[in-house]
């Protein structure tokens, strides 16, 4: 194994410290527990919008702290979700006195982290959970669908509703919405490895992807060999089309994702294949994200994010917003 | 003979020693159909229980109990985290101020924990989770007469034998419910933690 680190057991306090110094105008970082909170909270009379999971997959969640997005982010040790006494921190620090939404990602560990805070919390506390990864199938027999790249459309998108002054049903209810409209797939062509266990999660050989996977280096539903970028860019979009379904006519959020080491050029390429292939079928990319917002930490691949867009939602997208991450209007 | 606080407090020191010598194998056991940090999540977890028994001592068995519940929700995370802590939290309530626990009360803190765990966490037998490992391990200790390492020893052998029964099975719990039919042929690794607590447990209370 070879990173930029000192020492595995510090790897997520030590990242925190460096994103302190790198962004004190817009995120305050707080050590015991772990929470990166915006800058000016508590923001009086707005809902807080909280989310959190494990670190590895920057700069989701923290890196969207700041006005427009997140008031506050949980980060767990890597690939690990927080725990509950994070979250209370985070809503503590964050209400102001219009009660908080929480963004789960459908993960075991997350949901139960986030459920057992959301329990014990003193303030009004809602919660989504964002199950948006197709991949996952037969979900009776499966801890669900897992949470991947539409959270970070979710997460700007809600932001911005409660920047400008929803209150928490309104929040709570537009997440709802935004959740029964996006639909996620990726896939990988290496491994990732966690530093505290110092070997890669799973092998690949040189010329195999893995298509399905999700965002903790956990192996996917299929392994099938590399071909070219149109191969990957249909092999993931099908499903996801096939799956809400989208149809002609449909105006959407198209979300071209690094899982970390691929590099902009590559990712550029599969984006522009993606809007033919929707240019194709009637369907009009009306907004887009391209770049690593979701990532498994030095993983090769990518995920591709559509979102059925309405006219509201895409004035949430267009909102200023103001983290390390994503930044416009402002 | 009863169990007292030392004496649990001993068994919680000899499951942290376990879990930090079986670090390792848990983290391979995740990595093959999970995440790859349960080792590392419950190695952390105990070694923050093992630094509040160094400064606390709690007066009952009891307190002992939540004592560790509120360090593993604090520290743990993942899905270990919040199942163990409410495990211990529950075996917690159902021994209540007694001062000793005799066989008894340690079956019935058994029984709570699993119930816990189910509560929590939603799953059965056979979905390839600790509770393959727990439920075998409760009925033993309820069907067991004799000491306290007796009733120990019995949940202890039914632990591991619950947890080499998930080897065949296709997860539907977790993040290993992720593979379908690819989870089968691998020992799940909490089922594996669970059993080597119950088993460190037992030594410990077979020395007392």
């Amino acid at each position: 194994m070879k990173k930029i680190i000192n020492d595995p057991e510090t790897v997520v306090q030590d990242a925190l410290r460096g994103m302190q110094a790198a962004h004190s105008d817009l995120l305050t970082v707080h050590h015991d527990p772990a929470v990166v909170v915006r800058a000016d909270a508590p923001v009086q009379g707005k809902v807080a919008i909280i989310s959190g999971g494990g670190s590895g997959h920057e700069p989701l969640h923290g890196g969207f702290v700041g006005r427009g997005m997140l008031d506050a982010a949980c980060p767990g040790a890597v690939f690990t979700s927080p725990t509950p006494d994070q979250v209370l921190d985070a809503v503590a620090r964050t209400d102001g006195g219009a009660g908080a939404l929480l963004i789960v990602k459908n993960y075991t560990g997350d949901v139960l982290n986030f459920e057992t805070a959301g329990e014990m919390a003193e303030s009004e506390v809602r919660s989504v959970v964002i199950d948006d990864d197709v991949a996952v199938k037969d979900s009776l027999y499966t801890a669900g669908r897992r949470g991947v790249g539409g959270t970070v459309l979710l997460e700007k998108i809600v932001g911005a509703a409660a920047e400008r002054g929803d209150d928490l049903a309104a929040c709570e209810a537009l997440a709802s919405r935004v959740i029964g409209s996006v639909r996620s797939m990726g896939l990988a062509l290496t491994a990732c490895t966690v530093p505290h266990a110092g070997t890669p999660s799973f092998e690949l050989a040189d010329d195999e992807m893995e298509i399905g996977i999700g965002i903790h280096g956990e192996p996917g539903r299929q392994r099938v060999r590399a071909g070219t970028a149109s191969e990957m860019v249909s092999a993931l979009l099908e499903p996801v089309l096939e799956d809400l379904p989208f149809a002609a006519g449909d105006r959407v959020l198209l979300f071209t994702n690094s899982m970390g080491g691929t590099p902009l050029i590559e990712l550029y390429l599969a984006h522009g294949i993606a809007e033919q292939l929707l240019a194709d079928r009637g369907i009009t990319v009306e907004r887009r994200l391209v770049g690593s917002y979701i990532t498994s930490l030095e993983m090769q691949g990518m995920s591709l994010t559509l979102l059925r867009l309405d006219d509201e939602m895409i004035e949430l997208w267009d909102a200023p917003v103001h983290t390390p991450a994503l930044r416009w209007g402002v | 003979m009863g169990c007292t606080a030392a004496d649990v407090v001993a068994a919680l020191r000899a499951a942290a020693e376990v879990v930090k010598e079986h670090r390792d194998e848990l983290v391979r056991l995740d990595q093959a159909i999970g995440d790859g940090d349960h080792g590392e999540n419950l190695r952390r977890g105990f070694t923050a229980v093992l630094s509040r028994l160094d400064t606390e001592e709690p007066a009952a068995p009891g307190k002992v109990l939540k004592l560790v519940a509120t360090t593993l929700i604090s520290t743990v995370g993942g899905a270990a985290g919040p199942l163990y802590g409410t495990a211990f939290l529950r075996a917690s309530a159902a021994v209540g101020d007694l001062e000793e626990l005799d066989r008894d009360a340690v079956a019935r803190a058994l029984q709570a924990a699993l119930d816990g765990v189910v509560a929590r966490g939603k799953a059965v037998v056979g979905d390839k989770t600790m509770v393959d490992a727990l439920t075998p391990a409760v009925a033993a200790a309820a069907s067991v007469d004799g000491s306290v390492a007796a009733v120990l020893s019995a949940a202890a052998d039914a632990a591991a034998e619950g947890a080499e029964s998930t080897v065949p099975m296709v997860a539907r719990k977790g993040r290993a419910s992720y593979l379908g039919e690819r989870s089968a042929g691998h020992l799940d690794p909490g089922a594996r933690s669970t059993s080597l607590l119950l088993r460190a447990f037992a030594d410990a209370a077979a020395k007392a």
